[in-house]
């Protein structure tokens, strides 16, 4: 009897046991080769941990008395920096910056980590939550404002920020402490089809159209023929909020405790931008588009105008067989546009001595002479500085010849409107935007379901 | 004679302890932890200690608010909309393969592992190149459609067609892997049932029906129950080919409980959300459990 009794229960749990392990593995090969890549990383992650431990052990009895801004001093720290900017091409110019850096600094030895983006946040978030965060990393706008609201980054202090642009260092600052350095910006701006401008006979667009002016010439080179196409703007929530500040709206109020997406304001822009789609017809539907980019269509020579980002410039420069060129993109009642930047942070749990090498590394980064100049040469993005005569190296590249656009868009600069839960909020956004663009709602349905879904699924601090 | 055997009870008991302590620590562990968690509105990237979690506890809040809302069920409803047009499929498609390797004389070797091949590819990969199969302007599919006079949809853009897709490429990637199964289960069939049935004359079809089929019951009540719990789980096809969209289209279970876990930093709320799903899945297993009798016949 006893016998039965053990063995049955031997014979349970190995089921119990056996049945979570099939689970596991019926979620799938891609869940667990994600899950190993990820392993992977933080494995390598700690294993320069292990390396960082042992040194800081011996370097932490000497600095505990010591404030940050005096550390500086000559023993060597190692930290680690992670990043998702360089991957895809510019793993080399990141390395060439830093042997720059470890000249002028011999002291301070940087492990850099360059994952691509798509992984990138998930294995963040682990690895905070796990405590094997490196000890300085890149965040994007959206992911800058969580992770600074839960308290995981440290505030940056002891360095001198003034070579770097005031907008820009604004952008990550969180109730007046720095949590972040701008490590690049790029921005949006109109891009335009010379060739067909000449064919459709509308005079190329100025700084100071508004989207009246831009739809205008947009149905005429739309009139070309039915593969013509006049204008792309993006029908999304990363453009709407700007295309919003166009008409003088704003998705959130003043000291953001209320979400204001119903406004006329905006109202006025949603149907402009989506008006393009589902009315006018300059613009290409998902339908219409099939799948094709819409920077492929514009390579094809099909497309009027699109405004997109200045990325685009090499790209464009490669792939395009007509003339183009760009201006300030189209205001509606005001000029608004967009501004990327990315945050180098520092983690919070790493050590004073480490925190403080890492602020020097990142500092340096983003906007010393030499990290600018490589830069821009490499066309890796802007640096955020100030230094003018650097950024003019900018403009003499061609095409496009009116590169000074790019500049002239910063006065006008809107940053996105960051709160804790910055992603779900653009998701809502996003979808109903969506819906409206396919001609489901119309786009005041859309703004108005968007504010009733926002308001009860976010609560604003 | 009774220690002889409890030596060999502790003997074995050694000899599996690395695994079971592989698979507590590794699977038993982290599930009991996700109950704890899925009581709290831990955000997933603070620190997980004690403090954290009698700072965040919340009960059950985050259960009534998943199952107060409305995405619950829309979600729920997209799941089951895949269910039903995969697995009858997928069942059909393994059947005539299991029926295929079956009878094929010549070459049965080269098409198993043909028709294996997609069960090991990696998800991320197949989906990649599905999402390029279905692609409406350059796609395979669709030029083929095109050859024969058909215009076809938008696939991976058009809310309509977007599960539809889904379910195409998840049909091909685990056809395979049941077709083995229920071709295993082919050859376990007697023969003598064949020969009994055709000297009384019946023929392929009433074969097929009356002796096959019952036989084969065991075999196809395994798959049922294992192409259930798979099904509920969608995720790589969805995330990789659709993101959840066209218009949320294609936005099923644990492709919410990664967004709501990774993208808005609600690990509490996803934690939940996965223990509503286990409680579905273990619902419907059970039923299956209890309704084998009526259709499931094993050899006495």
């Amino acid at each position: 009897m006893k016998k039965n009794v053990v063995s049955r229960i031997l014979a349970l749990g190995l089921t119990a046991v056996m049945t979570v392990g099939l689970a596991a593995c019926g979620g799938g090969s891609s869940a667990q080769s994600t899950a190993a890549q990820s392993t992977a990383a933080a494995g390598t992650a700690s294993v320069s941990e292990v390396s960082e431990a042992s040194s800081a052990a011996a370097s932490v009895s000497d600095k505990s008395a010591e404030s940050a801004a005096e550390s500086t001093s000559s023993e060597p720290v190692e930290i680690s920096y992670c990043n998702f900017n360089a991957s895809g091409g510019n793993e080399e110019i990141l390395n060439k910056m830093y042997e720059a850096f470890h000249k002028e600094n011999p002291n301070i030895t940087v492990n850099i980590e360059t994952i691509g983006y798509d992984d990138y946040f998930t294995q963040m978030q682990t690895r905070v939550a796990g405590g094997t965060a490196p000890d300085c990393y890149e965040l994007n706008i959206e992911n800058f404002a969580s992770y600074s609201n839960k308290g995981v980054l440290a505030p940056i202090t002891g360095i001198d920020t003034a070579n770097i642009n005031e907008t820009a260092l604004k952008a990550f600052q969180v109730k007046g402490t720095q949590y972040g350095l701008p490590g690049d910006f790029s921005n949006v701006v109109l891009i335009y089809n010379k060739d067909l401008f000449d064919k459709a006979g509308v005079s190329y667009p100025t700084n100071d159209w508004t989207w009246d002016d831009a739809i205008a010439a947009a149905k005429k080179i739309r009139a070309l023929g039915d593969d013509y196409w006049g204008i792309f703007a993006p029908t999304t929530y990363n453009e709407f909020f700007k295309e919003a500040a166009q008409y003088g709206g704003s998705l959130l109020n003043e000291d953001k405790t209320e979400f204001t997406i119903n406004t006329d304001a905006n109202k006025k822009a949603a149907e402009m931008m989506i008006g393009k789609v589902t009315d006018s017809h300059v613009q290409p539907s998902e339908t219409d588009l099939a799948g094709m980019g819409d920077s492929d269509l514009f390579e094809s020579g099909r497309l009027g105008m699109v405004v997109t980002g200045i990325w685009m410039f090499s790209t464009f420069k490669d792939a395009c067989s007509f003339q183009w060129d760009c201006a300030v993109e189209p205001g509606g009642t005001e000029k608004a546009t967009h501004f990327f930047s990315n945050a180098l942070v520092i983690n919070a749990s790493a050590d004073a001595d480490k925190q403080a090498a890492a602020a020097t590394w990142i500092n340096w980064l983003a906007s010393s002479d030499e990290s600018a100049k490589m830069r821009i040469e490499a066309s890796w993005n802007l640096p955020a500085i100030n230094n003018q005569d650097i950024l003019s190296a900018y403009l003499e590249q061609t095409p496009p010849d009116n590169r000074q656009a790019v500049f002239d868009s910063l006065d006008y600069l809107v940053t996105p409107p960051i709160i804790e839960d910055y992603s779900q909020m653009s998701d809502i956004i996003n979808g109903k935007l969506g819906e409206a663009a396919s001609g489901k709602i119309t786009p005041d349905e859309a703004l108005e379901q968007a504010q009733k879904e926002c308001t009860e699924k976010i609560t604003l601090k | 004679m009774r220690t002889k055997k409890k030596n060999e009870r502790i003997g074995a008991a050694l000899f599996m302890l690395p695994s079971f302590a592989g698979m507590i620590v590794f699977s038993l562990l982290p599930i009991l932890i996700s109950i704890v968690i899925s009581l709290t509105d831990w955000n997933g990237l603070e620190k997980l200690d004690f403090s954290a979690i009698a700072g965040s506890f919340v009960g059950f809040k985050n259960y009534a608010e998943i199952l107060g809302g409305g995405e619950f069920w829309s979600v729920l409803g997209h799941t089951l909309y895949f269910i039903i047009l995969y697995i009858p499929l997928v069942f059909l498609a393994s059947l005539l393969i299991a029926e295929i390797l079956f009878k094929a004389k010549k070459g049965a070797g080269a098409f198993r592992v043909i028709y294996y091949i997609p069960v090991l590819t990696s998800w991320v990969a197949a989906s990649l190149i599905w999402k390029w199969v279905l692609s409406p302007q350059y796609g395979v599919v669709n030029q083929i459609l095109a050859a024969i006079g058909i215009a076809g949809p938008n696939w991976l853009t058009d809310e309509l067609w977007a599960m539809p897709a889904i379910v195409l490429a998840s049909v091909w990637k685990d056809m395979g892997f049941y077709g083995l199964f229920l071709l295993s289960g082919l050859n376990g069939i007697d023969n003598t049932y064949y020969e009994a049935a055709r000297i009384d004359g019946a023929g392929k079809i009433k074969l097929f029906f009356s002796i096959t089929l019952p036989l084969l019951s065991p075999s196809l009540f395994f798959c049922l129950i294992m192409s259930l719990i798979n099904a509920f789980q969608l995720f790589p096809q969805v995330m990789i080919m659709t993101g959840g969209g066209p218009n949320g289209a294609t936005q099923v279970m644990v492709e919410r409980i990664y967004t709501y876990g990774f993208s808005y930093f609600k690990m509490g709320y996803a934690s939940a959300y996965s223990w509503l799903l286990f409680i579905l899945i273990f619902i419907l297993t059970l039923v299956q459990l209890k309704g084998q009798k009526a259709w499931v016949h094993y050899e006495s």
